[in-house]
């Protein structure tokens, strides 16, 4: 079995699985208690805390544990439009952005707020001019992902943020696909909130954290209880939080061999598509892409089709993110580029990581030209 | 005539050194769980599709399409320990089934929603994707038999053996081409036995009751479903207008043609007459719903359009039964094939209800002629 889908989610490490083990009979407790149990699992919390913050360069008291990359999206959004929409709610995103960040955005909306959706080049990239014509005196928040998850494209975040803070302009990013495949430091990126989510990097699902920098204005979506300092209520998951911090130490000390690592492999599948499949097209950038992922369409086929066969054949790839899969419906972020329908429902992700070796490549590069020339076949059989 | 069954070669794959795939359709009812399960145990490589038509798979109870029949779908798909997709085919569903459906309705034909997705869409797409993961077959849990007729070379569908199950009705449209690649394993079994069957291999669907009515209408009001569907341009023909005898006079009125059907008897409000009235026929056009006694209800016959003959286009007369809707008994007739794909069909002695929109399927004993779409009666 051969899985080429780390975007969608990655495998546990040991390391984090043993860190996790003691939280869920041992060190049991609820951190809110006072007592020896609380105290307990109160550390564990806290530790993972430190280490969050020590892997975006920022205070322990800035980083706020959610239950995933889509919680501090919404968090994000509603809670600092909802925190400052006296003083305006003009929201500007763009048109590759996770559905996690526009279905929120929909539904602020139909709640008053005006959003401005930016476009993007054909490599996926966000304009700075965009950005700049975009703004209007009641802009109060501008949220763009550092990485895309379906194509890959790197945005100039630097240079965007400043743009925005300049102006006294609550800068967001959903850095979930950028995380443990490019350096994350909220000073340098310039952001005021910044998503992270915990099974992208080699942790537990159902936790992911939230970057608030001191003196962000947010309501909180969960209330009943003084977690999180108040922004997040409810009993923390104490063992899912662990293992996110032990996750994120090790992807910080690995970050450039695995980048090393992921890039090779991605070469190695573009190279290899391209000298064995005709017709297929990259839709990721040439260059400012994350390392792990290879965006590509094959003209005359579905990608959908193409998805099936390999994974008869044990291969697991996707046809866009995980969230949309089983959808004909075109990717947006393949139409944004440009695409036409057609050219975007061809699109196979691949998303290597860690685990994935050279003779995996090797072998989806066996596969895949026989797996299209089916599906060609099919497709034209079809037109007859 | 002589015929020799390859209908048991559904439960013996030419061996080969690789056994063939076939794609299976799991509704999540126990019809084509019986029907994969059959394949897997006959030794079949089977890959089980369910698709995702109306509704969506949050919400929407009822029907087909739930969450329930999808989640039913993929356990016994883990059962057979076989790989399961889901394919989501709203979108087209919506254009060529739901959108006909209504269109159908405000044009006062009576339409039937199944036949036109298994003829613009099921089949189809099922085959497409066969053909791209290398299956030779798709498989379905209808009730209707394929045979090969080794004499005559040609693939005759059949109807199923449980009489009171069969669905070759819905089936008229495939082509030979179609029938070569497609198997029916729960076909030459009662309903009873796929119970059965169901019970004796632990699927956890044996006992689910039947779906009724149209997949897309759950609570089976479709009148309401297209009055909230229809465009502003087409709420025109949704508005009041007469109900008149079969002179023209002028009886009552109603509130959309889109409530009516030919042969209904319901819902007319017409009282003090002597005897029960029944819709005749439906001008859509003029808004107008024309009534008469049963006597006047009956017909000597239909034309039919887009008639697909599935054993090659006939050179003569045909002497045949049709069955005009899906539950009514096929009726003694002689039909008369046109070019264009019309046909005429004369009924040996009248029979009442003949509804456009409706397919007219012929039958000679248990196999499948052909068919077409009802345009008027004659």
């Amino acid at each position: 079995m051969i899985y080429l889908d780390y975007n969608a989610t990655t495998p546990l490490r040991t390391e984090v699985l043993e860190a996790m083990l003691p939280y869920f009979q041992m060190h049991f407790g609820n951190p809110s208690s006072v007592h020896w149990a609380g105290r307990q699992a109160k550390h564990g919390v806290e530790e993972a805390r430190e280490r969050i913050a020590e892997f975006l360069h920022c205070r322990p008291a800035e980083v706020l544990f959610t239950s995933g990359g889509t919680e501090s999206n919404n968090l994000a959004l509603t809670g600092v439009h909802n925190a400052i929409r006296s003083k305006g709610s003009h929201i500007i995103t763009t048109a590759i952005e996770h559905s996690s960040i526009l279905e929120p955005l929909e539904a602020l909306a139909t709640e008053g707020a005006s959003v401005t959706i930016l476009p993007v080049t054909g490599d996926g990239r966000v304009r700075a001019e965009d950005l700049v014509a975009a703004l209007r005196p009641e802009t109060v928040l501008v949220s763009i992902s550092p990485a895309n998850h379906e194509i890959g494209t790197i945005q100039p975040i630097a240079a965007l943020s400043r743009i925005a803070r300049e102006r006294g302009i609550c800068f967001h990013i959903d850095a979930v696909q950028a995380t443990g495949k490019m350096p994350l430091d909220v000073t340098s990126l310039g952001v005021d909130l910044l998503s992270l989510s915990a099974h992208k990097i080699s942790g537990p699902k159902g936790v992911g954290a939230l970057y608030v920098r001191r003196g962000t204005a947010l309501t909180p979506l969960l209330r009943g209880g003084p977690q999180e300092r108040e922004k997040r209520a409810g009993t923390e998951n104490v063992a899912a939080i662990v293992g996110f911090g032990v996750a994120a130490t090790l992807a910080a000390q690995e970050l450039e061999a695995t980048a090393a690592h992921c890039c090779q492999l991605t070469q190695q599948l573009c190279e290899g598509i391209v000298q064995r499949v005709p017709g297929a097209f990259l839709n990721s950038p040439t260059h400012q892409r994350l390392p792990n992922t290879l965006n590509v369409g094959f003209s005359d086929a579905t990608g959908e089709g193409l998805m099936m066969g390999l994974d008869l054949a044990g291969i697991a790839v996707s046809t866009g993110s995980a969230c949309a899969a089983g959808s004909l419906e075109p990717s947006h972020v393949l139409l944004a580029l440009g695409r036409n329908a057609e050219e975007a429902k061809s699109a196979l992700r691949f998303s290597v990581g860690r685990e994935t070796t050279t003779q995996e490549i090797d072998r989806v590069l066996e596969v895949l030209p026989q797996v299209v020339e089916r599906v060609r076949r099919a497709a034209r059989k079809n037109e007859e | 005539m002589k015929m020799t069954t390859t209908q048991s070669s559904v439960l013996s794959p030419q061996s080969s050194p690789r056994p063939q795939r076939v794609l299976a359709a799991l509704s999540g009812g126990v019809d084509s769980a019986v029907a994969a399960a059959l394949l897997v145990e006959a030794g079949y490589e089977v890959i089980a599709i369910s698709m995702l038509l109306a509704g969506n798979a949050e919400g929407h109870d009822g029907g087909c399409c739930s969450i329930d029949d999808f989640q039913d779908a993929r356990r016994v798909a883990e059962q057979l320990n076989i790989p399961y997709y889901v394919l989501n085919l709203k979108d087209t569903f919506r254009s060529k089934v739901i959108d006909v459906f209504t269109d159908e309705y405000l044009r006062g034909r009576t339409p039937n929603p199944c036949l036109l997705c298994n003829r613009d869409l099921k089949f189809d797409l099922l085959w497409q994707r066969a053909r791209e993961l290398d299956a030779h077959y798709v498989a379905t849990g209808h009730y209707a038999q394929v045979e090969y007729d080794h004499e005559h070379q040609q693939y005759h569908l059949l109807r199923a053996v449980d009489q009171r199950k069969d669905q070759s009705y819905f089936l008229f449209t495939l082509s030979q081409a179609q029938l070569a690649r497609t198997l029916f394993p729960v076909g030459h079994l009662t309903k009873d036995e796929v119970r059965e069957k169901a019970r004796t291999l632990g699927l956890r669907v044996a006992e689910k009751p039947e779906s009724q009515d149209i997949c897309f209408v759950p609570d089976g009001n479709y009148a309401r479903f297209i009055e909230q569907r229809v465009t502003a341009a087409q709420r025109a023909r949704l508005t009041s207008g007469a109900i008149v005898d079969q002179d023209g006079q002028h009886l009552g009125s109603h509130d959309g043609i889109h409530q009516f059907t030919v042969g209904q008897r319901r819902g007319l409000g017409l009282g003090g007459l002597p005897e029960p009235q029944y819709v005749t026929s439906i001008d859509a056009d003029r808004g107008r719903i024309t009534v008469g006694t049963k006597s006047q209800l009956m017909t000597r016959g239909l034309t039919a359009s887009g008639v697909s003959w599935v054993e090659g286009f006939p050179t003569q007369e045909v002497t045949a039964t049709v069955k005009i809707r899906y539950r009514h008994p096929a009726i003694p007739s002689r039909i008369v094939a046109r070019p264009n794909g019309q046909a005429e069909v004369w009924f040996q002695e009248s029979y009442p209800a003949v509804t456009p929109g409706q397919a007219a399927v012929f039958y000679d004993g248990e196999r499948v002629l052909g068919g077409g779409w009802i345009e008027k009666a004659l």
